[in-house]
Protein backbone atom coordinates (compact mmCIF):
# COMPACT_ATOMS: atom_id res chain seq x y z
CA UNK A 1 0.00 0.00 0.00
CA UNK A 2 1.43 3.34 -1.09
CA UNK A 3 1.64 5.90 1.67
CA UNK A 4 0.31 9.43 1.74
CA UNK A 5 3.87 10.76 2.08
CA UNK A 6 4.91 9.00 -1.08
CA UNK A 7 1.84 10.40 -2.90
CA UNK A 8 2.67 13.93 -1.76
CA UNK A 9 6.23 13.44 -3.01
CA UNK A 10 4.98 12.24 -6.42
CA UNK A 11 2.56 15.16 -6.57
CA UNK A 12 5.19 17.76 -5.58
CA UNK A 13 7.59 16.41 -8.24
CA UNK A 14 5.21 17.71 -10.91
CA UNK A 15 5.93 21.31 -9.95
CA UNK A 16 9.02 23.15 -11.10
CA UNK A 17 8.82 26.50 -9.38
CA UNK A 18 6.88 25.63 -6.23
CA UNK A 19 8.96 24.72 -3.17
CA UNK A 20 8.23 21.02 -2.49
CA UNK A 21 8.25 21.65 1.26
CA UNK A 22 5.22 23.91 0.98
CA UNK A 23 3.07 21.07 -0.41
CA UNK A 24 1.33 19.18 2.40
CA UNK A 25 -1.67 16.88 2.68
CA UNK A 26 -3.94 19.80 3.49
CA UNK A 27 -2.61 22.09 0.73
CA UNK A 28 -5.38 23.52 -1.46
CA UNK A 29 -3.49 22.69 -4.63
CA UNK A 30 -5.63 24.74 -7.02
CA UNK A 31 -4.58 27.85 -5.10
CA UNK A 32 -0.88 27.27 -5.84
CA UNK A 33 0.48 29.94 -8.22
CA UNK A 34 1.92 27.27 -10.50
CA UNK A 35 -1.27 25.19 -10.71
CA UNK A 36 -2.49 25.03 -14.34
CA UNK A 37 -4.46 22.80 -16.67
CA UNK A 38 -1.14 21.35 -17.86
CA UNK A 39 -0.14 20.37 -14.33
CA UNK A 40 -3.58 18.76 -14.03
CA UNK A 41 -2.67 16.56 -17.00
CA UNK A 42 0.62 15.67 -15.31
CA UNK A 43 -1.33 14.63 -12.21
CA UNK A 44 -3.50 12.31 -14.34
CA UNK A 45 -0.37 10.87 -16.00
CA UNK A 46 1.41 10.40 -12.65
CA UNK A 47 -1.62 8.61 -11.16
CA UNK A 48 -1.82 6.33 -14.22
CA UNK A 49 1.89 5.52 -14.05
CA UNK A 50 2.39 5.19 -10.32
CA UNK A 51 -0.97 3.76 -9.24
CA UNK A 52 -2.47 2.34 -12.47
CA UNK A 53 -5.67 4.24 -11.72
CA UNK A 54 -7.75 6.02 -14.41
CA UNK A 55 -8.30 9.51 -13.04
CA UNK A 56 -10.97 11.64 -14.71
CA UNK A 57 -11.41 15.40 -14.95
CA UNK A 58 -14.19 15.30 -12.35
CA UNK A 59 -11.86 13.59 -9.86
CA UNK A 60 -9.61 16.64 -10.04
CA UNK A 61 -12.50 19.12 -10.14
CA UNK A 62 -14.06 17.50 -7.03
CA UNK A 63 -10.79 17.52 -5.04
CA UNK A 64 -9.63 20.52 -3.04
CA UNK A 65 -6.62 19.27 -1.10
CA UNK A 66 -3.79 16.88 -1.92
CA UNK A 67 -5.32 14.53 0.62
CA UNK A 68 -8.61 14.54 -1.36
CA UNK A 69 -6.66 13.40 -4.45
CA UNK A 70 -4.91 10.69 -2.43
CA UNK A 71 -8.23 9.40 -1.04
CA UNK A 72 -9.75 9.31 -4.54
CA UNK A 73 -6.78 7.31 -5.84
CA UNK A 74 -6.71 4.91 -2.89
CA UNK A 75 -10.44 4.21 -3.20
CA UNK A 76 -9.69 2.79 -6.66
CA UNK A 77 -6.37 1.01 -6.15
CA UNK A 78 -7.04 -2.68 -6.69
CA UNK B 1 -14.16 -7.37 -31.53
CA UNK B 2 -12.83 -5.47 -34.53
CA UNK B 3 -9.47 -7.12 -35.05
CA UNK B 4 -8.84 -7.31 -38.79
CA UNK B 5 -6.06 -8.63 -41.04
CA UNK B 6 -5.67 -7.88 -44.76
CA UNK B 7 -3.56 -9.79 -47.28
CA UNK B 8 -2.04 -8.49 -50.53
CA UNK B 9 -3.30 -4.93 -50.10
CA UNK B 10 -1.18 -1.92 -49.23
CA UNK B 11 -0.46 1.80 -49.40
CA UNK B 12 1.10 2.64 -52.75
CA UNK B 13 1.45 6.41 -52.30
CA UNK B 14 0.62 9.30 -50.00
CA UNK B 15 0.59 13.11 -50.15
CA UNK B 16 -0.50 16.13 -48.10
CA UNK B 17 -1.38 19.79 -48.56
CA UNK B 18 -1.57 22.55 -45.94
CA UNK B 19 -2.88 26.11 -46.22
CA UNK B 20 -0.34 28.85 -46.94
CA UNK B 21 -1.31 31.06 -43.98
CA UNK B 22 0.63 30.52 -40.74
CA UNK B 23 -0.52 31.50 -37.24
CA UNK B 24 1.97 31.54 -34.37
CA UNK B 25 1.10 30.47 -30.85
CA UNK B 26 3.48 33.11 -29.46
CA UNK B 27 0.84 35.63 -30.59
CA UNK B 28 -1.83 34.22 -28.25
CA UNK B 29 -1.24 36.94 -25.63
CA UNK B 30 -4.92 37.91 -25.77
CA UNK B 31 -5.88 34.40 -24.61
CA UNK B 32 -3.05 33.20 -22.35
CA UNK B 33 -1.03 35.35 -19.90
CA UNK B 34 2.32 36.34 -21.48
CA UNK B 35 4.35 34.65 -18.74
CA UNK B 36 2.64 31.31 -19.45
CA UNK B 37 2.82 31.27 -23.26
CA UNK B 38 6.35 29.83 -23.50
CA UNK B 39 5.43 27.04 -21.11
CA UNK B 40 2.23 26.21 -22.98
CA UNK B 41 4.07 26.12 -26.33
CA UNK B 42 6.74 23.91 -24.77
CA UNK B 43 4.18 21.49 -23.30
CA UNK B 44 1.83 21.14 -26.26
CA UNK B 45 4.79 21.34 -28.65
CA UNK B 46 2.97 23.59 -31.13
CA UNK B 47 4.90 26.62 -32.36
CA UNK B 48 2.83 27.40 -35.43
CA UNK B 49 -0.19 26.13 -37.35
CA UNK B 50 -1.69 26.46 -40.83
CA UNK B 51 -5.12 28.00 -41.10
CA UNK B 52 -7.29 27.80 -44.22
CA UNK B 53 -8.63 31.03 -45.73
CA UNK B 54 -12.40 31.60 -45.42
CA UNK B 55 -13.02 30.32 -48.94
CA UNK B 56 -10.78 27.22 -48.66
CA UNK B 57 -12.27 23.94 -47.41
CA UNK B 58 -10.88 20.57 -46.35
CA UNK B 59 -11.91 19.20 -49.76
CA UNK B 60 -9.86 21.91 -51.52
CA UNK B 61 -6.77 20.84 -49.56
CA UNK B 62 -7.50 17.18 -50.33
CA UNK B 63 -8.09 17.96 -54.02
CA UNK B 64 -4.66 19.54 -54.30
CA UNK B 65 -3.02 16.67 -52.37
CA UNK B 66 -4.76 14.15 -54.67
CA UNK B 67 -3.64 16.00 -57.81
CA UNK B 68 -0.06 15.95 -56.49
CA UNK B 69 -0.24 12.23 -55.71
CA UNK B 70 -1.66 11.41 -59.15
CA UNK B 71 0.96 13.57 -60.86
CA UNK B 72 3.93 12.22 -58.87
CA UNK B 73 2.91 8.60 -59.44
CA UNK B 74 1.50 8.91 -62.95
CA UNK B 75 -1.93 7.64 -61.88
CA UNK B 76 -4.63 7.56 -64.54
CA UNK B 77 -7.90 8.88 -63.00
CA UNK B 78 -9.74 6.12 -64.88
CA UNK B 79 -7.91 3.55 -62.72
CA UNK B 80 -9.53 4.70 -59.44
CA UNK B 81 -12.44 2.45 -58.39
CA UNK B 82 -13.33 3.93 -54.99
CA UNK B 83 -13.00 7.43 -53.52
CA UNK B 84 -13.50 7.90 -49.78
CA UNK B 85 -13.58 11.35 -48.16
CA UNK B 86 -12.98 11.29 -44.40
CA UNK B 87 -13.79 14.59 -42.69
CA UNK B 88 -15.93 16.30 -40.07
CA UNK B 89 -15.69 19.58 -41.98
CA UNK B 90 -17.28 18.65 -45.34
CA UNK B 91 -18.28 21.21 -48.00
CA UNK B 92 -22.04 20.79 -47.51
CA UNK B 93 -24.50 18.83 -45.41
CA UNK B 94 -25.86 17.46 -48.70
CA UNK B 95 -24.41 16.13 -51.01
CA UNK B 96 -21.47 14.07 -49.79
CA UNK B 97 -18.21 15.86 -50.60
CA UNK B 98 -16.71 12.68 -52.11
CA UNK B 99 -19.20 13.02 -55.01
CA UNK B 100 -18.00 16.57 -55.71
CA UNK B 101 -14.37 15.39 -55.57
CA UNK B 102 -15.08 12.54 -58.03
CA UNK B 103 -16.16 15.08 -60.64
CA UNK B 104 -13.45 17.60 -59.79
CA UNK B 105 -10.67 15.01 -60.01
CA UNK B 106 -12.00 13.66 -63.30
CA UNK B 107 -12.63 10.17 -61.93
CA UNK B 108 -14.96 7.93 -63.94
CA UNK B 109 -18.69 7.83 -63.20
CA UNK B 110 -18.21 4.18 -62.27
CA UNK B 111 -16.36 5.33 -59.10
CA UNK B 112 -17.87 4.30 -55.76
CA UNK B 113 -17.87 7.41 -53.54
CA UNK B 114 -18.98 8.16 -50.01
CA UNK B 115 -17.98 10.22 -47.01
CA UNK B 116 -16.84 8.92 -43.63
CA UNK B 117 -17.30 11.04 -40.49
CA UNK B 118 -15.20 10.41 -37.40
CA UNK B 119 -12.94 12.41 -35.09
CA UNK B 120 -9.18 12.26 -34.67
CA UNK B 121 -9.22 8.45 -34.98
CA UNK B 122 -10.81 8.78 -38.42
CA UNK B 123 -7.82 8.03 -40.65
CA UNK B 124 -7.22 4.61 -39.11
CA UNK B 125 -10.89 3.63 -39.46
CA UNK B 126 -11.15 5.05 -43.00
CA UNK B 127 -7.93 3.27 -43.96
CA UNK B 128 -9.44 -0.02 -42.80
CA UNK B 129 -12.45 0.70 -45.05
CA UNK B 130 -10.10 1.46 -47.95
CA UNK B 131 -8.19 -1.80 -47.35
CA UNK B 132 -11.49 -3.71 -47.17
CA UNK B 133 -12.66 -2.37 -50.55
CA UNK B 134 -9.24 -2.94 -52.12
CA UNK B 135 -9.41 -6.57 -50.94
CA UNK B 136 -12.63 -7.21 -52.88
CA UNK B 137 -12.84 -8.75 -56.32
CA UNK B 138 -13.62 -5.98 -58.80
CA UNK B 139 -11.78 -3.24 -56.90
CA UNK B 140 -8.12 -2.52 -57.57
CA UNK B 141 -7.50 1.04 -56.37
CA UNK B 142 -8.97 3.15 -53.58
CA UNK B 143 -8.22 6.85 -53.14
CA UNK B 144 -8.67 7.92 -49.50
CA UNK B 145 -8.85 11.69 -48.97
CA UNK B 146 -8.66 12.75 -45.32
CA UNK B 147 -8.85 16.46 -44.57
CA UNK B 148 -9.95 18.74 -41.77
CA UNK B 149 -10.33 22.48 -41.22
CA UNK B 150 -10.93 22.64 -37.48
CA UNK B 151 -10.04 26.35 -37.59
CA UNK B 152 -13.60 26.81 -38.86
CA UNK B 153 -15.21 25.04 -35.88
CA UNK B 154 -12.99 26.21 -33.00
CA UNK B 155 -13.57 29.54 -31.29
CA UNK B 156 -10.50 31.78 -31.18
CA UNK B 157 -11.39 32.68 -27.56
CA UNK B 158 -11.33 29.03 -26.42
CA UNK B 159 -7.99 28.58 -24.68
CA UNK B 160 -8.28 24.77 -24.53
CA UNK B 161 -8.84 24.20 -28.26
CA UNK B 162 -7.59 27.20 -30.21
CA UNK B 163 -3.84 26.79 -29.44
CA UNK B 164 -4.05 23.17 -30.68
CA UNK B 165 -5.78 22.92 -34.01
CA UNK B 166 -4.51 23.41 -37.55
CA UNK B 167 -5.84 22.55 -41.02
CA UNK B 168 -4.63 20.02 -43.59
CA UNK B 169 -5.73 17.76 -46.44
CA UNK B 170 -4.16 14.44 -47.41
CA UNK B 171 -4.42 11.74 -50.07
CA UNK B 172 -3.58 8.04 -49.71
CA UNK B 173 -3.65 5.54 -52.56
CA UNK B 174 -4.45 1.97 -51.52
CA UNK B 175 -4.22 -0.91 -54.01
CA UNK B 176 -3.85 -4.64 -54.51
CA UNK B 177 -0.26 -5.87 -54.76
CA UNK B 178 2.56 -7.88 -53.30
CA UNK B 179 2.33 -6.42 -49.79
CA UNK B 180 2.87 -8.07 -46.40
CA UNK B 181 -0.17 -8.50 -44.12
CA UNK B 182 -1.63 -5.45 -42.42
CA UNK B 183 -3.67 -5.51 -39.19
CA UNK B 184 -6.17 -3.18 -37.61
CA UNK B 185 -7.47 -3.09 -34.04
CA UNK B 186 -10.44 -0.69 -33.76
CA UNK B 187 -12.41 0.34 -30.67
CA UNK B 188 -15.29 2.54 -29.53
CA UNK B 189 -16.72 3.77 -26.21
CA UNK B 190 -19.78 5.94 -26.77
CA UNK B 191 -20.20 6.53 -23.03
CA UNK B 192 -17.64 9.30 -23.57
CA UNK B 193 -19.77 11.17 -26.16
CA UNK B 194 -19.71 14.38 -24.11
CA UNK B 195 -15.92 14.60 -23.79
CA UNK B 196 -15.47 16.08 -27.27
CA UNK B 197 -18.58 17.51 -28.86
CA UNK B 198 -20.28 20.09 -31.03
CA UNK B 199 -23.69 20.52 -29.43
CA UNK B 200 -25.70 21.70 -32.45
CA UNK B 201 -26.97 19.16 -34.98
CA UNK B 202 -30.27 17.43 -35.45
CA UNK B 203 -30.58 16.38 -31.78
CA UNK B 204 -30.24 20.06 -30.89
CA UNK B 205 -31.46 21.86 -34.03
CA UNK B 206 -29.59 24.94 -35.19
CA UNK B 207 -31.36 28.23 -34.39
CA UNK B 208 -30.14 31.84 -34.41
CA UNK B 209 -29.27 31.26 -30.75
CA UNK B 210 -26.77 28.53 -31.74
CA UNK B 211 -24.58 31.25 -33.28
CA UNK B 212 -24.37 33.32 -30.09
CA UNK B 213 -20.98 33.31 -28.31
CA UNK B 214 -21.30 32.48 -24.62
CA UNK B 215 -18.85 32.26 -21.76
CA UNK B 216 -18.45 28.60 -20.76
CA UNK B 217 -16.23 26.68 -18.30
CA UNK B 218 -13.08 28.49 -17.11
CA UNK B 219 -13.92 31.61 -19.11
CA UNK B 220 -13.72 29.87 -22.48
CA UNK B 221 -16.01 31.37 -25.10
CA UNK B 222 -17.79 29.50 -27.86
CA UNK B 223 -21.07 29.06 -29.73
CA UNK B 224 -23.07 25.81 -29.92
CA UNK B 225 -21.64 25.35 -33.44
CA UNK B 226 -18.08 25.10 -32.12
CA UNK B 227 -16.04 22.29 -30.56
CA UNK B 228 -15.92 21.64 -26.82
CA UNK B 229 -13.26 19.40 -25.33
CA UNK B 230 -12.84 18.24 -21.74
CA UNK B 231 -9.06 18.21 -21.88
CA UNK B 232 -8.57 16.19 -18.69
CA UNK B 233 -11.05 13.45 -19.61
CA UNK B 234 -9.69 13.14 -23.14
CA UNK B 235 -6.15 12.97 -21.77
CA UNK B 236 -7.13 10.27 -19.29
CA UNK B 237 -8.90 8.34 -22.08
CA UNK B 238 -5.90 8.57 -24.40
CA UNK B 239 -3.21 7.55 -21.94
CA UNK B 240 -5.26 4.60 -20.72
CA UNK B 241 -6.21 3.29 -24.19
CA UNK B 242 -3.59 4.26 -26.76
CA UNK B 243 -0.44 2.46 -25.51
CA UNK B 244 -2.51 -0.71 -24.93
CA UNK B 245 -4.00 -0.46 -28.42
CA UNK B 246 -0.54 -0.15 -29.99
CA UNK B 247 0.72 -3.16 -28.02
CA UNK B 248 -2.37 -5.15 -29.01
CA UNK B 249 -2.04 -4.58 -32.76
CA UNK B 250 1.68 -5.36 -32.63
CA UNK B 251 1.19 -8.54 -30.58
CA UNK B 252 -1.66 -9.79 -32.74
CA UNK B 253 0.54 -9.36 -35.83
CA UNK B 254 3.09 -11.61 -34.14
CA UNK B 255 5.64 -8.80 -33.86
CA UNK B 256 7.31 -6.81 -31.09
CA UNK B 257 7.72 -3.08 -30.56
CA UNK B 258 11.33 -3.45 -31.76
CA UNK B 259 10.09 -4.72 -35.15
CA UNK B 260 8.41 -1.39 -35.86
CA UNK B 261 10.28 0.97 -38.18
CA UNK B 262 8.00 3.94 -37.47
CA UNK B 263 5.20 4.58 -34.98
CA UNK B 264 2.99 7.44 -36.15
CA UNK B 265 0.62 8.86 -33.58
CA UNK B 266 -2.28 11.19 -34.17
CA UNK B 267 -0.55 14.51 -33.39
CA UNK B 268 -2.68 15.42 -30.37
CA UNK B 269 -0.13 17.35 -28.34
CA UNK B 270 3.52 16.70 -27.56
CA UNK B 271 3.09 16.13 -23.85
CA UNK B 272 0.68 13.27 -24.56
CA UNK B 273 2.82 11.71 -27.32
CA UNK B 274 5.93 11.89 -25.14
CA UNK B 275 3.97 9.99 -22.49
CA UNK B 276 3.10 7.25 -25.03
CA UNK B 277 6.72 6.96 -26.14
CA UNK B 278 7.86 6.57 -22.55
CA UNK B 279 5.14 4.08 -21.71
CA UNK B 280 5.78 1.93 -24.80
CA UNK B 281 9.57 2.08 -24.30
CA UNK B 282 10.07 2.73 -28.02
CA UNK B 283 13.10 4.55 -29.30
CA UNK B 284 12.07 8.22 -29.85
CA UNK B 285 13.73 8.38 -33.29
CA UNK B 286 11.13 5.89 -34.54
CA UNK B 287 8.32 8.26 -33.60
CA UNK B 288 8.04 11.18 -36.05
CA UNK B 289 6.39 14.42 -34.91
CA UNK B 290 5.23 17.29 -37.13
CA UNK B 291 3.09 18.93 -34.47
CA UNK B 292 5.43 21.90 -33.94
CA UNK B 293 4.82 23.03 -37.55
CA UNK B 294 1.19 22.09 -38.12
CA UNK B 295 -0.49 21.59 -34.73
CA UNK B 296 -3.24 19.02 -34.24
CA UNK B 297 -4.92 18.56 -37.64
CA UNK B 298 -7.43 15.99 -36.31
CA UNK B 299 -7.72 12.82 -38.41
CA UNK B 300 -5.42 14.12 -41.16
CA UNK B 301 -2.48 14.32 -38.72
CA UNK B 302 -1.30 10.72 -39.26
CA UNK B 303 -0.89 10.96 -43.07
CA UNK B 304 0.35 14.57 -42.72
CA UNK B 305 3.10 13.36 -40.38
CA UNK B 306 4.11 10.66 -42.87
CA UNK B 307 4.23 13.20 -45.72
CA UNK B 308 6.10 15.75 -43.60
CA UNK B 309 8.63 13.50 -41.84
CA UNK B 310 8.95 10.26 -43.85
CA UNK B 311 8.87 11.44 -47.47
CA UNK B 312 12.29 9.97 -48.30
CA UNK B 313 12.31 7.10 -45.80
CA UNK B 314 9.82 4.53 -47.03
CA UNK B 315 11.84 2.81 -49.75
CA UNK B 316 11.89 -0.97 -49.56
CA UNK B 317 9.91 -2.88 -46.92
CA UNK B 318 8.86 -1.04 -43.76
CA UNK B 319 6.60 -1.83 -40.84
CA UNK B 320 4.62 1.20 -39.73
CA UNK B 321 2.22 1.36 -36.81
CA UNK B 322 -0.36 4.17 -36.87
CA UNK B 323 -2.56 5.11 -33.93
CA UNK B 324 -5.53 7.49 -33.82
CA UNK B 325 -7.86 8.44 -30.96
CA UNK B 326 -10.50 11.06 -30.32
CA UNK B 327 -14.17 12.04 -30.27
CA UNK B 328 -16.68 9.23 -29.89
CA UNK B 329 -14.81 8.11 -27.96
CA UNK B 330 -13.04 6.19 -30.68
CA UNK B 331 -9.54 4.77 -30.95
CA UNK B 332 -7.64 2.40 -33.19
CA UNK B 333 -4.21 1.25 -34.24
CA UNK B 334 -3.00 -0.28 -37.49
CA UNK B 335 0.16 -2.17 -38.34
CA UNK B 336 0.85 -1.56 -42.03
CA UNK B 337 3.62 -3.23 -44.03
CA UNK B 338 4.69 -0.92 -46.85
CA UNK B 339 6.75 -1.72 -49.93
CA UNK B 340 8.37 1.19 -51.79
CA UNK B 341 5.64 3.54 -50.63
CA UNK B 342 5.94 6.79 -52.58
CA UNK B 343 5.47 9.70 -50.20
CA UNK B 344 5.23 13.18 -51.72
CA UNK B 345 6.49 16.03 -49.50
CA UNK B 346 3.90 18.44 -48.06
CA UNK B 347 2.72 21.11 -50.51
CA UNK B 348 0.98 24.43 -49.83
CA UNK B 349 -2.42 25.57 -51.01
Amino acid sequence: MESLDRFIENFADLFEETDCDTIKANTHFKELDEWSSLIALSVIAMIDEEYDVEFRGDDIRNSETVNDLYDAVMSRVE
Amino acid sequence: MANITFHNVGIRALSACVPHDVVYNKDLGYLIPDEEIEKVIDNIGIVERRIAADDVTASDLCFKAAQQLMHDNDINPESIDVLLFMSQTPDYRIPATSCILQHRLGLPKSTLCFDISLGCSGYIFALSTAFAYASMDGINRVLLLDGETFSKIVNRKDKVDWPLYGDAGTATLIEKGDFGDSSFFLNTDGSGEDDLKIHAGFRNPITPDSCVEREREDGNIRTDLEVFMDGMDVFNFAISKVPKSVKEVVNRAGKTIDDIDYLVFHQSNRFMMDFFVKKLKISPEKVPYCISKYGNTSSSSVPLTISSELSDRLDGDKTIVMSGFGAGLSWGSALIQTRDCKVSPVIEY
